[in-house]
């Protein structure tokens, strides 16, 4: 068993009277992309500063490289990556000035910054914007360039705090894409999203929040399997029309009634469709698919709206 | 050898600056110049007609420009202990960026005081070399005013660092400018000798470190004695600094380290 690079036991954030983190546990190990999946407000940024050694702990343990951030953050620090929930790009300078200074932060001489710079220009796909302003570049450009400048003191671990939130699916993708590289060059990666999708292709571990605790913790596949089944039929009815439950009794593991449709979770959605046509239901359509991660996450962090 | 993160901080403002400075070298010459064409030539022939400079011992213009200078100080340590602050805290977020890396709060701080030094320092050659130009000191005068000058704007900035970190929005930028500065600069001794004032107005230039600074600037610059003993000039401006400091670094760990 390799030393874990963050070990976090019962680590707790409060400010003032809100408690923001609550006694969460867990283990990141080296090269591994870990995840920290939660609607807003569930503390994952919170503990993403934590570790990061940027925000001090309120209680709990946490070591991040085996060391204490409260007493040797610079050195932690010198070893990270930190990619924020905002950009925090100096706007008045350019493309290049920002990775230069970025880079100056952590000491290291200009011909190294300068190489670099180089090779992270092309990693983000960013060579022929080097000398431009960063104001006027897109949304994923911006994104593109704070990876990169995460990058320029080549860390172990990076922190992606909502890496793709406000991207458009081809920035996405192509940031994925720029992750999973890193990735298989042995960085460990910790990620929080709200995203499933991006959950399910990037992380091979993660924990689920909310209201700062973690209610399930495991791989994408072993989450779905654990809280959710390997189908969904989603039914729809004719306007209107009330449904009883108990007319669905037994064709499905679980039933959830949503105002627009109905949510059958079973294991065989084939059996389940037979069964269907064997009731006198009036059905307006029928949709099958598999179960996601978004299943297991309304499931464990409700439906309603958090703000 | 690594070089302190204060250090580095430093070097990041000095870079910034490198890309906006063609707007405040330009203010930075033509204030002065300006300043001492129309005050000290313009008014200042009015004041040396009607026996201004007897009473001053000096001519008007010669009288004038040191208080010009520490109010130069002054308004440059203020400007920039309240701008950089307040984006670095709250417009593009600078500091956060770097407290991701290896720099500290307290590196940030130092930093911080350390760049408006160098402008503050700026400000003060440039502003003797033009003192120079219209004679009113000798080139090895010069050298004896900017220290004096220089403290009396750190001792703005200490106060003033402090005041802008827990600013919340940029309505407070201004009332600096208005509510402080401005009297400061009509009432502190800069245009006349404090005496000239109701004499109960005298004492609030005491308690600004204005008054203290144009004393020990003029002091310097004309070979003539300050209002007080040197050293409790020197003492308040001092105190001023640190205590600003201080205050400016608690305030700091409070609103970066959450």
């Amino acid at each position: 068993m390799t030393e874990p690079l963050v070990h976090a036991v019962d680590l707790t954030k409060r400010f003032d009277d809100f408690t923001a983190v609550d006694t969460v546990s867990f283990d990141v190990s080296p090269g591994e992309v870990f995840g920290f999946l939660g609607p807003n407000g569930a503390g994952k940024s919170s503990t993403m500063k934590m570790i990061g050694a940027v925000s001090p702990v309120t209680e709990g343990t946490l070591t991040v490289f085996g060391l204490d951030p409260e007493a040797d953050g610079a050195q932690i620090r010198a070893r990270l990556g930190s990619v924020p929930q905002e950009n925090l790009l100096d706007t008045e300078l350019t493309v290049f000035e920002n990775l230069f200074i970025y880079g100056r932060y952590f000491d290291l001489p200009k011909t190294v910054i300068k190489e670099r710079i180089d090779e992270l220009l092309a990693f983000a796909h960013l060579e022929d914007r080097r000398d431009d302003l960063v104001e006027p570049l897109s949304g994923g450009m911006k994104r593109r360039l704070t990876i990169a400048r995460a990058l320029i003191n080549q860390p172990d671990l990076i922190l992606l705090d909502e890496p793709t939130t406000g991207l458009d699916p081809q920035a996405r993708h192509a940031l994925w894409d720029r992750l999973y590289r890193l990735k298989q060059q042995g960085v460990t990666l910790i990620v929080t999203t709200h995203y499933m999708d991006e959950a399910e292709q990037l992380c091979d571990r993660l924990v689920v929040m909310d209201n700062g605790k973690i209610v399930a913790e495991g791989s994408p596949r072993n989450l779905i399997e654990r809280f959710a089944t390997r189908d969904v039929v989603e039914l729809r009815f004719p306007v209107g029309m009330q449904v009883d439950e108990q007319e669905l009794d037994g064709l499905a593991k679980r039933v959830e009634m949503l105002p627009d449709r109905t949510l059958l979770y079973t294991d065989s959605a084939d059996q389940t469709l037979v069964n269907i046509t064997e009731r006198p239901l009036d059905i307006e359509s029928t949709i099958v698919r598999r179960s996601t991660l978004e299943d297991v996450f309304l499931r464990l962090t409700g439906r309603s709206l958090i703000d | 050898m690594a070089t302190s993160g204060s250090l580095l901080f430093v070097e990041r403002n000095a870079r910034v600056y490198r890309r906006t400075w063609r707007g405040s070298v330009i203010s930075t010459f033509m204030n002065p110049i300006l300043y001492l064409l129309a005050m000290g030539l313009g008014l200042g022939s009015l004041v040396d007609d009607g026996g201004g400079s007897v009473q001053l011992d000096f001519d008007y213009l010669t009288f004038l420009a040191p208080g010009l200078l520490a109010a130069a100080t002054m308004m440059t340590a203020t400007g920039e202990s309240l701008y950089p602050v307040m984006a670095g805290m709250k417009w593009n977020k600078y500091y956060y960026d770097a407290l991701a890396t290896p720099i500290s709060i307290r590196n940030i701080v130092v930093g911080h005081f350390g760049w408006v030094t160098v402008r503050i320092l700026f400000t003060a050659v440039v502003f003797t070399g033009v003192m120079v130009a219209f004679g009113t000191i000798s080139p090895a005068t010069a050298l004896l005013v900017i220290p004096p000058s220089v403290l009396g704007g750190l001792a703005f900035a200490g106060p003033i660092s402090a005041y802008a970190a827990q600013l919340e929005n940029e309505t407070g930028l201004s009332t600096v400018f208005r509510f402080v500065i401005t009297p400061l600069f009509l009432f502190s001794g800069t245009f006349y000798p404090i005496d000239q004032l109701p004499n109960w107005m005298e004492p609030v230039a005491y308690v600004t470190p204005l008054w203290h600074a144009v004393e020990t600037t003029r002091s310097a610059a004309l070979g003539i004695e300050t209002a007080w003993a040197p050293a409790l000039h020197y003492l308040v401006l001092v105190a001023f600094l640190l205590g600003g400091a201080v205050v400016a670094d608690r305030l700091f760990h409070r609103r970066l380290n959450v």
